[in-house]
């Protein structure tokens, strides 16, 4: 709309007309305190706090409601505006007990801000304050009536933001209360409860202490904590979350994950998993001490030094004795970029083999060579906010990718963008969608032929033709289309439904996977036939750029074993030893524990897993919130880790792998090139050294370094001097290194380099499809949900009172 | 729309509600209404009233418990057969509107809201039912009586008592 200049205070501003005067007074640094307007939820007007003075308009106006029009004038600070202000907080506080010293918002309470602003703690009413019991509404989701200022957010955030409509408002004046969908007379203890997803958008978007969280609530204080903003370790979304750290007696502990951080990547939104299933670290069941197997079978305790001594040791001699090739590599899904790219360089360029995987959750392989030779075609989780147009295949992002979910239906709620989805089942987004298309099972497949113009392939799709050709109509008809891909869409159909795609001008891609690095795990090359940045493995041309990688490391030439042809090689006695860093494949994968009793295997995990168990040394890692580096979510956003807790005795996967390369011998600086005169390309750190640091110096200069997300590349331990060589060597990893230190995402499509010849298109018709997706839950986390206190309260509650109201209501016409 | 194929209610007002939520342009304009009629076929709003007008109008429980509360003349609980409501409003309290209450209340005995041990008859205040020329009144279900005295009311509640013997 066009531009209106109206004035507020005196101040003349100019801004589109119509936007309301709350915003603009915000954008020209005008405060007008607000409790119930909240950008991105619909207009309440319900507290009355934002009232401003408007010329030649009788009765005070709310700010949250007023759309700006040419010549208007406005005064916010007025002594009338200001007493309206602070008699509505006497009234606030009429019911409100002041309780702030023990509630858990006290000191960022809005309330209690705004109490202190305008003076209104002396209240005029005398009369007892309406106390109330505080409320279990769910495992995570406590509510204290009288604190409650009745502003509506919780109710709007429930409903529009997450489209589950728990929440509401139940009876009318100062009886009014907030109330859950399940009433106390229909609970099974006549207690009231929530039946819902337990995002905790509703506490994190409480301006008082009325909804609290079941994991935080009178634990600490907020100025008491450190706060940490950092990668969730859960589902491929990677929202930002921050972290609420305390100092124990061995460590420090999170106490709080919620999302104070609203310029990340998620932008309002944390689901349940962020906010709650933090807790697997201070599970009692942790090891923190190195275990070796003794001669009568019992792990045992021992120092670092003589595990990785160990370990080293025995490495070196079978790599002697039984050559690379029987050597298998396992890593993780939550390890770092850096930590699996060294992982990968340490099996290719120390034990010189190719024998690494990981436990594959979405086919990357096939996505980023589908889109070789392409530009600009990978999607960004900020895309899926702004796009006019979605097609969602497959997935199901409200259960395993949250943050999707959510921005999706922003997208639909604000721009009014058209969703189409095909699912062969009935998600809960299609409530959003403009076309839902169900798919027969296995369909997929033949979906992506019929849409690249393949009209026989219709009734393998769906019965109802009309149906599908309609929404191929749609599709084509969109000059514009975001593209997500569930995780079930694989090789040769994944490929079909890119190439689709790719006849969209604007069309971008996503392929969504199941956990905080899945997409950098494949980037980084945890893969027996591709190099990091998906490079082909083949003979060493040392013209071709391709080859750059494979002559740094002296790796072998052909792929290696892919994860179930390590087990294979197990099998028939062929694998002397197994590095497991960060995976759990003998659960995940069935595998026979008898197999493997004559492999040398060493675990690198938080617990003693299934895999953990056959281990010959089991060594303590730190989880992903315990170390820094960076990591790439689904749609290769790369966002920087920070280490946010600690625990005395663990060490960080990158430590562990650096420390057995030391100890097999290999010479380290070769494998993290740190310190002066390395090869990087970033600045190694000055510390001190050039200015005659005394003793003493140098740690004061590091301290610096790190108060400003600077790492001293002096240590080989250091994460930094990787992200140098990835930086260097991996093809689409071309990364801002400002944007990624200032805690920014970036968008890399490390798919856009062309493979040589046509290997590509061999490779992914002829590779074995070991995709195998923990198909997780709300309220699952792969391998970390049993160590998650929170997560299995949270399926006991669902077992108890099953999800009956959030998804049986149709799309209202 | 969905459907409902078992009905809670007389097949007569089943019918009615049908055809209301084809009448508004929203659907859910239709929620009030229903729970007008509904509270005066069953006597009150039921849970499976709630779950009922919810299906019938796409809305979740809560969405319908959310405007029942809302509203002093629906109610949850079942009334009495009699629903005796006295008005105390000004017209009715300048004339006496009080002492009837308080009248209505000895001879029941049973307060506001509160319903007699056999069912028969339930008392409320409520706030004025537009008979202010001739306070005070009472409704009793949705009959009017007014220029009430004490006696007055003794009479009209024997009544009601004895036709239900009847």
């Amino acid at each position: 709309m066009a531009d209106v200049t109206i004035t507020v205070d005196g101040k003349k501003i100019t801004a589109p007309a119509g936007t309301l005067l709350i915003e603009v007074c915000k954008t020209a640094g005008i405060e007008i305190p607000a409790f119930c307007y909240y950008p991105g939820l619909s207009l309440q007007a319900a507290c009355r706090m934002c009232v401003v003075r408007q010329e030649k308009v009788p009765k005070l106006q709310t700010a949250c409601t007023t759309q700006i029009a040419e010549g208007q004038v406005f005064f916010t600070d007025t002594p009338e505006v200001v007493q309206a202000r602070k008699a509505t907080l006497q009234l606030l506080l009429g019911n409100h007990p002041l309780d702030c010293p023990v509630c858990d918002a006290g000191g960022e309470c809005e309330l209690q801000d705004m109490t202190f602003k305008y003076g209104a703690a002396d209240s005029f009413y005398a009369e007892p304050k309406n106390h109330r019991e505080e409320q279990k509404w769910s495992p995570v989701v406590y509510f204290d009536r009288p604190r409650c200022i009745l502003c509506y957010r919780c109710v709007r955030v429930c409903g529009e933001g997450m489209d589950v409509f728990a929440l509401a408002v139940e009876n009318r004046g100062s009886s009014s209360i907030i109330v859950p969908n399940v009433p106390a007379q229909l609970a099974p203890d006549n207690l009231a409860q929530l039946d819902c997803e337990q995002c905790g958008m509703c506490i994190d978007i409480c301006p008082v202490g009325a909804l609290t969280s079941g994991t935080y609530r009178y634990k600490t204080r907020p100025w008491e904590m450190n706060h940490v903003a950092t990668v969730c370790t859960h589902c491929g979304d990677g929202c930002k979350t921050t972290l609420g750290v305390r100092s124990t007696s061995d460590g420090s502990q999170i106490v709080r994950g919620d999302n104070r951080d609203k310029s990340g990547i998620n932008g309002d939104f944390l689901c349940n998993k962020g906010r709650y299933a933090f807790d697997f670290a201070n599970n009692s069941e942790r090891i923190t001490q190195p275990l070796v197997r003794q001669p009568n079978g019992e792990l045992k305790p021992v120092s670092w030094e003589e595990a990785l001594t160990y370990v080293g040791t025995k490495f070196a001699e079978l790599l002697n004795t039984h050559g690379g090739r029987s050597f298998g590599v396992i890593g993780g899904n939550r390890l770092t970029n850096e930590e699996a790219y060294l992982l990968q360089k340490f099996a290719r360029s120390v034990l010189h083999t190719n024998n690494i995987d990981h436990h594959r959750t979405a086919d990357y392989a096939a996505f980023a060579q589908s889109l070789a030779g392409t530009a600009g075609r990978g999607a960004s989780l900020r895309d899926t906010l702004i796009a006019k147009a979605v097609l969602l295949v497959g997935g199901d992002p409200t259960n395993q990718n949250p943050a999707t979910a959510w921005n999706l239906r922003s997208n639909v709620r604000h721009n009014g963008a058209r969703l189409y989805i095909a699912n062969i089942t009935e998600i809960k987004l299609r409530r959003q969608a403009r076309a839902f298309l169900h798919v027969a099972e296995y369909g997929y497949g033949a979906l992506a032929e019929y849409l690249a113009g393949d009209d026989s392939t219709s009734s393998s799709v769906t019965p109802d033709s009309a149906a599908l050709a309609s929404f191929r109509d749609a599709l084509r008809s969109e000059e514009s289309l975001l593209i997500l891909i569930g995780n079930e869409l694989r090789g040769a159909e994944l490929k079909r439904l890119i190439d689709f795609g790719l006849t969209i001008p604007g069309a971008k891609f996503a392929l969504l996977a199941d956990y905080a690095n899945s997409r950098g795990a494949a980037d980084m090359g945890l893969l027996p036939d591709l190099l990091p940045g998906y490079t082909h493995i083949g003979p060493i041309d040392t013209a071709d750029p391709a080859s750059r990688i494979a002559l740094e490391y002296h790796s072998p030439t052909s792929p290696g074993l892919d994860l179930l042809e390590i087990f294979d090689a197990a099998t028939v006695g062929n694998l002397s030893a197994l590095y497991v860093a960060g995976a759990n494949p003998v659960a995940r994968y069935d595998v026979d524990p008898a197999t493997l009793k004559n492999t040398f295997i060493v675990v690198q995990d938080m617990f003693l897993t299934e895999t953990a168990v056959l281990a010959d040394v089991v060594l303590p890692a730190a989880n992903l919130y315990e170390k820094s580096g960076c990591v790439s979510n689904s749609y290769g956003d790369l966002q920087q880790v920070k280490k946010a807790a600690d625990r005395a005795g663990v060490r960080s996967d990158f430590e562990m792998i650096v420390r057995i390369a030391d100890k097999m011998g290999a010479d380290v600086r070769k494998l993290v090139p740190f310190g002066p005169g390395s090869n990087s390309e970033g600045i190694s750190a000055d510390m001190g050294q050039t200015r005659g640091a005394e003793s003493g110096e140098a740690d004061r200069h590091a301290v610096w370094l790190t108060a400003n997300n600077l790492e001293p590349r002096l240590s080989p331990f250091d994460p930094s001097a990787m992200l140098d060589e990835i930086q260097r060597l991996v093809p689409g990893y071309k990364l801002l290194r400002l944007q990624l230190l200032s805690g920014n995402d970036q968008h890399l499509s490390p798919a856009a380099v062309p493979i040589r010849d046509d290997a590509g298109l061999v490779q992914i018709s002829n590779r074995r499809d070991l995709v195998l997706p923990a198909n997780d839950t709300l309220f699952t986390s792969g391998s970390l949900t049993r160590y998650s206190a929170s997560l299995n309260d949270l399926q006991q509650n669902q077992l108890r009172q099953p999800i009956i109201q959030i998804d049986n209501k149709t799309v209202v016409d | 729309m969905s459907t409902v194929t078992k009905s809670i209610f007389t097949p007569e007002l089943a019918a009615y509600f049908d055809r209301l939520v084809t009448v508004y342009p929203l659907k859910r304009s239709a929620l009030i209404p229903m729970l007008l009629y509904s509270q005066d076929e069953v006597g009150y709003v039921s849970e499976a009233v709630i779950q009922e007008i919810a299906k019938r109008l796409d809305l979740f429980d809560l969405d319908v418990r959310s405007v029942l509360s809302y509203y002093s003349m629906l109610r949850t609980k079942p009334a009495g057969k009699y629903n005796v409501q006295v008005c105390t409003n000004i017209s009715c309290m300048l004339r006496g509107g009080y002492e009837i209450l308080d009248h209505c209340k000895r001879r029941l005995g049973i307060e506001h809201k509160q319903t007699t041990a056999d069912g028969m008859f339930s008392l409320e205040e409520v706030e004025c039912i537009g008979d202010c020329c001739s306070a005070p009144a009472m409704q009793v279900n949705y009959e009017f009586h007014d220029e009430l005295t004490p006696q007055k009311v003794d009479e009209i509640l024997d009544e009601y008592a004895a036709e239900d013997r009847k």
